[in-house]
């Protein structure tokens, strides 16, 4: 068994995850600041992923990166890069469909802090970065790790979007579930299920570990 | 040291304006909840920033509006200890006073006085705790002993004592009193407690709706509060409109009385008040004495509040409270009370 789309799966959730992490946390912090308007109008766009179908997505990425569009043409003639159809292009996809999920749930776990934590801390004279990665991220620990954890499930599982702008080459751009379909659609139906099992049981022990924590974190 | 503040700031439905200095010793804000005290505490803190103003510290400006001056939080050396103590609940007490102690200085001097501030607020036992298994008391001593190896300029205290049990309050402001007393800088307290604020308090400003009246004596507000707010929340329970009628003479027309007072009254006089305790049975005829009715009691620990009106008193007014100790209640009740000329308390606007 080609182990090919397992590794290549895993390096694109991993990847997007960590660019996710610290962009949807950045969002939660500085858009939670901004005036009312401003912010209800960043949080409809930086939520619409969320809610749009990751086909819609796939083709508003393949507008914007596509060869012979603003940024596409840019890159390749600029870096002679092609955006689509290589194994990373999936991370595009699996990044801005994963991202409301960061965004939200590290705002939901910001809005709980206390501030007069911050604000104690400021007087005390700490920076307010000391205080950002010392007190309110381990404050809100629970919320943030939560978040990432369904990000990256939910990166794993990308399909839509991915399908569309990394395409199905396998040994180059095939992902678990892209493969899935592809073996499904050519009847090899035992295939098909091997995947299907792999998935499975990476879900359950993403799933387990969340528990772990969570259970550690009680204890403590 | 001391502390010279003068700052406006919109809040709201009111205005936030208080204009005083804090030298040593403890400094009392008294006034109800939502009248704007943590506010003033906010802006000094830098946590907030006024409309407009000054505020110098120990010669230093914090902030000034006309100059432009806005000193950050870090950089005013203001320790302020919050309504709930705000302990940082992922670190132990020990890593939160660490945090207190500013930059600079080698490891072993940093530990030493961490250690040393452990032992005055007797925390030794419970260092390695995390803030969420410590008593009142306790969390109380660490987030003081985490603003005191900050060496704070001025101490803020925003209601030190409203997080604790009743029996443990008291305690613990004869302790914090004790504390308090052996610094240098200037003190803030905020508290909606008359007793607090008369147990440890040098001086005191009264704050209604914003407006911060000019710091005096504490002791002199009581015996004087000068205004129907400050006759308010230092206690006094017998408040109406009144008028002048000569230097010494005082009409309220609620009451359908005339009362002599002992220090000469000044034009604008707008209100008096009796405090409850400061009444006391007597004859007809004698100085400011009045018929009175008996309509009910309030029974308190120790003490029985008698409520009487007074003949002609108009009837959409409340009752006149008489407070006496149990043991001492009159009987028969009295058909006259009075009130001493000089615990007539003249209010102005």
């Amino acid at each position: 068994m080609d182990w090919y789309p397992l590794w290549n799966s895993l390096r694109i959730a991993g990847i997007s995850t960590v660019v996710i992490f610290f962009a949807g946390i950045a969002a939660a912090y500085y858009i939670a600041r901004l005036p009312r308007t401003l912010k209800g109008m960043l949080d409809v766009l930086l939520t619409l992923p969320l809610v749009l179908p990751p086909t819609v997505v796939g083709y508003i990425l393949l507008r914007v990166l596509g060869p012979r569009r603003v940024i596409g043409a840019w890159a390749l003639g600029a870096f002679g890069l092609r955006l689509t159809m290589t194994w990373w292009s999936a991370i595009f996809a699996t990044t801005v469909v994963i991202f409301p999920l960061m965004y939200r749930t590290a705002r939901g776990a910001f809005e709980s802090f206390d501030q007069t934590l911050a604000d104690a801390g400021r007087t005390l004279g700490l920076s307010n970065s000391w205080i950002f990665w010392r007190v309110r991220m381990p404050c809100c620990r629970q919320g943030i790790l939560a978040g990432t954890v369904l990000a990256f499930a939910r990166a794993l599982g990308e399909y839509g979007a991915t399908s569309m702008l990394a395409g199905y080459t396998p040994g180059r751009t095939a992902t678990v579930s892209t493969t899935v379909y592809q073996l499904w659609r050519t009847n090899d139906d035992a295939g098909a299920l091997r995947w299907v099992l792999v998935n499975l049981a990476i879900s359950a022990v993403v799933l387990l570990a969340v528990n772990l924590l969570e259970g550690r974190r009680r204890r403590a | 040291m001391s502390l010279e503040l003068e700052i406006e700031k919109r809040l709201g439905v009111f205005r936030l304006r208080a204009s005083f200095t804090a030298g040593e010793g403890v400094t009392g804000i008294l006034g109800a909840s939502g009248s704007g005290k943590s506010m003033a505490l906010k802006c000094i803190a830098g946590i907030e920033r006024p409309d407009r103003g000054r505020i110098v510290l120990d010669g230093t400006v914090l902030f000034d509006s006309e100059k432009g001056i806005n000193l950050p939080p870090q950089r005013r050396q203001v320790g302020y200890l919050f309504q709930s103590y705000a302990l940082f609940p992922n670190m132990t007490v020990r890593r939160n006073i660490r945090c207190g102690l500013r930059e600079g200085k080698d490891r072993r001097a940093r530990d030493e006085r961490v250690e040393e501030a452990l032992r005055l607020l007797r925390l030794e036992d419970v260092a390695d705790r995390k803030p969420d298994k410590l008593s009142g008391g306790q969390a109380q001593r660490a987030a003081l002993a985490r603003i005191l190896v900050n060496r704070p300029k001025l101490l803020m205290l925003d209601e030190p004592f409203s997080a604790l049990d009743t029996h443990l309050r008291e305690r613990l402001q004869l302790e914090v009193r004790e504390l308090l007393g052996t610094m240098r800088t200037p003190v803030l307290l905020v508290t909606h407690s008359r007793d607090e604020a008369y147990r440890l308090c040098r001086n005191l400003t009264v704050v209604e709706r914003g407006a911060y009246a000019p710091v005096r004596e504490t002791k002199a507000v009581f015996a004087d509060p000068g205004s129907v707010s400050a006759a308010r929340v230092t206690g006094c329970k017998n408040i109406a409109p009144a008028r002048r009628l000569d230097a010494y003479t005082l009409e309220v027309p609620d009451w359908k009385l005339r009362l002599r007072c002992e220090t000469p009254l000044r034009e604008n006089l707008c209100a008096v008040g009796l405090r409850a305790h400061d009444l006391r049975p007597a004859g007809a005829g004698e100085e400011n004495a009045f018929r009175v009715d008996w309509c009910g009691a309030v029974e308190e620990p120790f003490e029985r509040v008698l409520l009487f009106r007074v003949r002609g008193q108009n009837a959409s007014t409340a009752p006149l409270w008489y407070r006496v100790p149990r043991q001492q209640v009159p009987s028969p009740l009295p058909t006259y009370l009075a009130v001493d000329s000089k615990s007539v308390l003249p209010l102005y606007p």
